[in-house]
């Protein structure tokens, strides 16, 4: 394993607005990254410098081994071996098929060429398509061409913009999965550049969460969902509320849910004020409770719904209740909650 | 009314503001549209009882030459306005340089001069006691025949004329296939290893040819349609030859046979343009998300940019006009006399007569299609707006004949009759003119609007009737006000394109009835180039209405874009 990908306190700026501030972070040869984040966030950015289509104020870019870009430094997009699968595709409407496929390969002989070509073509399953043009092909025919055309040079690294936004929801993450095993298959280095979790997901082996043009966490998405590093981190990963909450000891908090303890030490001082973050899974419903909450709003689920809660101090808080127990709007039910380690947030 | 609402809404629904039906409506369209393609028709007829004995003069004389000279002309002025104006899209829209913003809109200037206009202040410009050879002798302290200087009254110089004043179609039509096309595609092609220049080549030009062969086309056309400036440069092509062998030769006959030889040509014209559109079996895939960076271009290239614009725009507008300009100043004191005023008052009259004459027609016809989209009023709404492919000389001539011949045979029916002559009663009045100008130019009213239509929805005509309004007050209040750009748009078209007609005028105008086209063309004739100014000038200054509309349409593009 070694280093294929490497950004270096990087920033970019348009204009003389920051759009992006110290980014740092390295990636192996083979996996898969995303830049996670609300739309302005600056990751579109970020990925557009990386791929060579913007200067970079600050900091250094290295593509395996040897630096592409720094102050005053770019090396133009063409020249720097990087696939790019962009949010429509931009298939070109003029070539068919093949013609899209091969337009990348054009230092290589007509056979190898040609090989190549076929090899892709079975890669994407759509050998039978070959001679077909751009807007006789579905969307996910489109984007499996699109990708089979950005890795056709095999690039030092593949760059995704938003890849799965043209496409309904329903199949997104199916293709994700699908693209993501192409992509291991072919041991490619990615970035994709997403603002939806599930797509990241499924696709991604680390992701790094950005807002306002920095990037606030690094990890896996388990990481990311169960050990958020800041307020915005855990408000953006998944659901929950945050929750007034008092340091009693190590392990334990006082919260109006009563006293609850983790499986390992949070970190914070006794007696300090914080929030804790209560996700839907880690509040029971049950009747025997003495806790109370009036249903706000109800979601059903399939399998569960979930439930928008007022606790008795006016807070509110989300729960996830098995769907066989059926409550109304406005009920009063009882809950407890149910958690094997802390998320605190030091300060009110 | 009110049963159509209740009993057939989904009928009254389709069915804009008047139900229009029965066999009345259609048969006034298409009596309406054979009425208006009759000079076309006129033309192609004689193609069936061909004058042989003058066509095998024709063959054996001045035929070739004609032929050799518009297909030389079409090559020449096709590879000059193909270079200056794919060249001059491609700099404006992806590049950056200094002038680039003004460039974008100033390039489509010289579209406001005639190629007639142009060739002979060019004329002006360049012979030996204009002011490019006085310089020069001042200069070198040459004299007289101590030089050898080209002459632009020739076939070259007839290129280069035409060129200069045909290279914005192109120029406009590929901006906007650049401006429209995704720019994805082209920074996925330099991810995938091409450099500026080859994307150009591989990406945007083979996404543009479209455009650019509809540009070429355009430009193409009105090479063939030129009459002013070859006949000014004393170069033989087929409208100074339908206009010698009519007025020259006096055989009608004959004239209406090269006019059918040069519709052929125009036609072989645009069935190459549709071929080509078919061979592009795509349609444009994505649209743009960004505004476009462009690449910035620095030092011998920013420079080489800027002098790329700047040469067309010279050449093409500003130096023609300056001396123009100069030209009417010098005669300011004579020219502009009571003489002046009556031939602005005749140009102004007959254009604005012919635009609103066109709007009423166009209107007529845009709305039958969209109330019946039958095939019969379709087909005459085609056939009715063929006129703009057609050279204005051989919609003169397509006038004439029948005219004429519907004259002498009431004149020969009056005599033998009642005794008395008739005279012509239809050839060489305003009628006839006016006719001529409809025919030639209801397509540009007709498209205008029908574009302007399309964006009236059928579901706003519903959901205006379903709020209470009756079909005519959907016209009054939904139609009118969406619709007032175009049809201005299409009155000043119209209007422009009459103020600057030349060959149909030229024929068909009363006796003694002068516009400012026929006079500034005819004191140029007479080599009376600066009395000719004021005219010219006042076309000019006509023809830079539409292109200001255009270069407004350009800036709110480009507001929408950069949005």
């Amino acid at each position: 394993m070694s280093i294929q990908l490497e950004l270096r306190d990087v920033s970019v700026a348009l204009g003389d607005r920051t759009i992006v501030r110290d980014i740092d972070f390295s990636l192996q040869t083979g996996s898969i990254a995303c830049l996670l984040g609300p739309s302005g966030c600056g990751k579109t950015t970020l990925l557009r410098a990386i791929a060579g289509f913007e200067p970079i104020a600050s900091g250094e870019i290295r593509l395996h081994g040897s630096t592409v870009s720094r102050p005053g430094e770019t090396l133009p997009p063409e020249r720097r071996h990087i696939g790019m699968l962009f949010q429509d595709f931009a298939l070109f409407p003029h070539l068919s098929v093949a013609g899209n496929l091969g337009f990348g390969l054009r230092d290589r002989s007509g056979p190898a060429r040609r090989a190549r070509i076929d090899e892709l073509l079975e890669l994407i399953g759509l050998r039978d398509a070959q001679h077909r043009y751009p807007h006789e092909l579905s969307g996910g025919m489109q984007q499996r061409v699109a990708l089979a055309r950005a890795i056709a040079p095999r690039p030092q690294a593949l760059l995704l913009d938003e890849p799965f936004s043209s496409l309904d929801p329903e199949r997104r993450e199916q293709l994700a999965r699908e693209v993501r095993e192409m992509l291991k298959r072919e041991r490619m280095t990615a970035v994709l550049v997403t603002h939806d979790q599930l797509e990241a997901f499924a696709m991604a082996d680390e992701i790094g969460v950005m807002s306002e043009g920095r990037i606030r966490q690094w990890g896996s998405g388990f990481d990311l969902y169960h050990e958020p590093a800041d307020r915005f981190v855990a408000d953006f990963i998944g659901q929950g509320a945050r929750l007034p909450a008092t340091v009693i000891d190590p392990r334990r908090v006082a919260t109006e849910l009563g006293e609850i303890q983790g499986a390992k030490p949070h970190g914070l001082a006794p007696g300090q004020a914080a929030e804790l973050l209560i996700r839907p899974d880690d509040l029971m419903h049950d009747p025997t409770s003495p806790i109370r909450a009036v249903i706000l709003e109800r979601d059903f689920r399939g399998a569960a719904f979930l439930y928008r809660l007022r606790l008795p101090s006016g807070a509110e808080v989300l729960s996830l209740a098995p769907s066989h127990e059926d409550h109304n709007i406005g009920d009063r039910i009882g809950i407890r909650p149910a958690m094997s380690h802390l998320v605190l947030f030091a300060g009110a | 009314m009110e049963i159509a609402l209740s009993g057939a809404p989904a009928e009254t629904g389709r069915r804009v503001a008047i139900p229009l039906g029965g066999p009345g409506p259609r048969l006034l369209i298409g009596g309406l549209a054979l009425l208006l393609s009759l000079p076309v028709l006129v033309v192609l007829g004689s193609l069936l009882a061909p004058d042989a004995e003058a066509w095998r003069h024709l063959a054996a004389t001045v035929l070739p030459d004609y032929v050799a000279n518009s297909l030389l002309l079409m090559l020449g002025v096709g590879l000059g306005t193909l270079v200056i104006g794919v060249g001059a899209a491609w700099l404006t829209t992806m590049c950056r340089f200094p002038g680039r913003r003004l460039f974008e809109w100033a390039l489509l200037l010289p579209m406001a001069m005639p190629a007639y206009i142009i060739a002979y202040t060019y004329t002006g410009l360049l012979d030996f006691a204009g002011p490019v050879q006085t310089t020069l002798r001042a200069w070198t302290g040459w004299g007289h025949g101590d030089y050898w200087f080209p002459t632009i009254r020739s076939l070259p110089g007839a290129v280069l004329m035409l060129t200069l004043v045909l290279y914005p179609y192109v120029y406009l039509l590929t901006r906007a296939a650049f401006l429209s096309q995704s720019l994805a595609v082209l920074e996925v092609s330099r991810t995938l290893g091409n450099g500026a220049w080859r994307t150009f080549l591989r990406v945007a030009l083979p996404l543009a040819r479209p455009a650019i062969v509809a540009g070429l086309t355009l430009a193409l056309m009105e090479t063939l349609a030129d009459y002013g400036a070859v006949q000014y440069f004393g170069v033989s092509t087929f409208t100074t030859g339908i206009f010698r062998t009519w007025l020259g030769l006096g055989n009608p006959v004959a004239a209406a046979q090269l006019s059918a030889l040069l519709l052929t040509f125009v036609l072989t014209l645009i069935l190459l343009e549709r071929w080509s559109r078919r061979q592009a079996r795509y349609h444009q895939a994505g649209q743009r998300h960004q505004p476009i960076r462009g690449y910035r271009l620095s030092g011998w290239r920013a420079l080489g940019a800027f002098v790329f614009c700047l040469v067309p725009l010279l050449l093409g507008f500003l130096l023609p006009a300056a001396q123009l300009g100069a030209w009417s100043l010098s005669v300011a004191g004579t020219g502009l006399d009571a003489g002046f005023m009556r031939l602005t008052l005749h140009s102004v009259g007959l254009a604005a007569g012919a635009s609103l004459l066109a709007l009423v027609v166009a209107l007529l016809f845009a709305y039958a299609q969209r109330l019946d989209p039958s095939r019969t009023v379709q087909l005459g709404a085609r056939l009715a707006g063929m006129g703009y492919a057609v050279p204005g000389t051989v919609i003169a001539i397509g006038v004439m004949i029948p005219f004429a011949w519907l004259d002498n045979g009431f004149d020969g029916w009056m005599r033998a009759t009642f005794g008395v002559s008739s005279g012509l009663l239809l050839s060489g009045t305003l009628f006839a003119l006016l006719f001529a100008y409809l025919a030639r130019f209801l397509s540009v009213s007709l498209q205008t609007l029908e574009s302007g239509l399309t964006r009236i929805r059928p579901a706003m005509d519903e959901a205006a009737r379903s709020l209470g309004l009756r079909p005519h007050q959907v016209l009054w209040r939904v139609h009118v006000p969406m619709l007032r750009g175009s049809l201005l748009t299409a009155l000043l078209l119209v209007f422009v394109d009459v103020i600057k007609e030349l060959p149909a005028t030229l024929v068909l105008r009363p006796f003694n009835f002068n516009t400012l086209a026929v006079r500034a063309y005819e004191l140029a004739s007479d080599e009376r180039l600066a009395e000719a100014g004021p005219a010219a000038l006042a076309i000019v200054a006509a023809g830079l209405l539409p292109v200001i509309l255009l270069s407004r349409s350009i800036s709110r593009s480009r507001h929408v874009h950069s949005a």
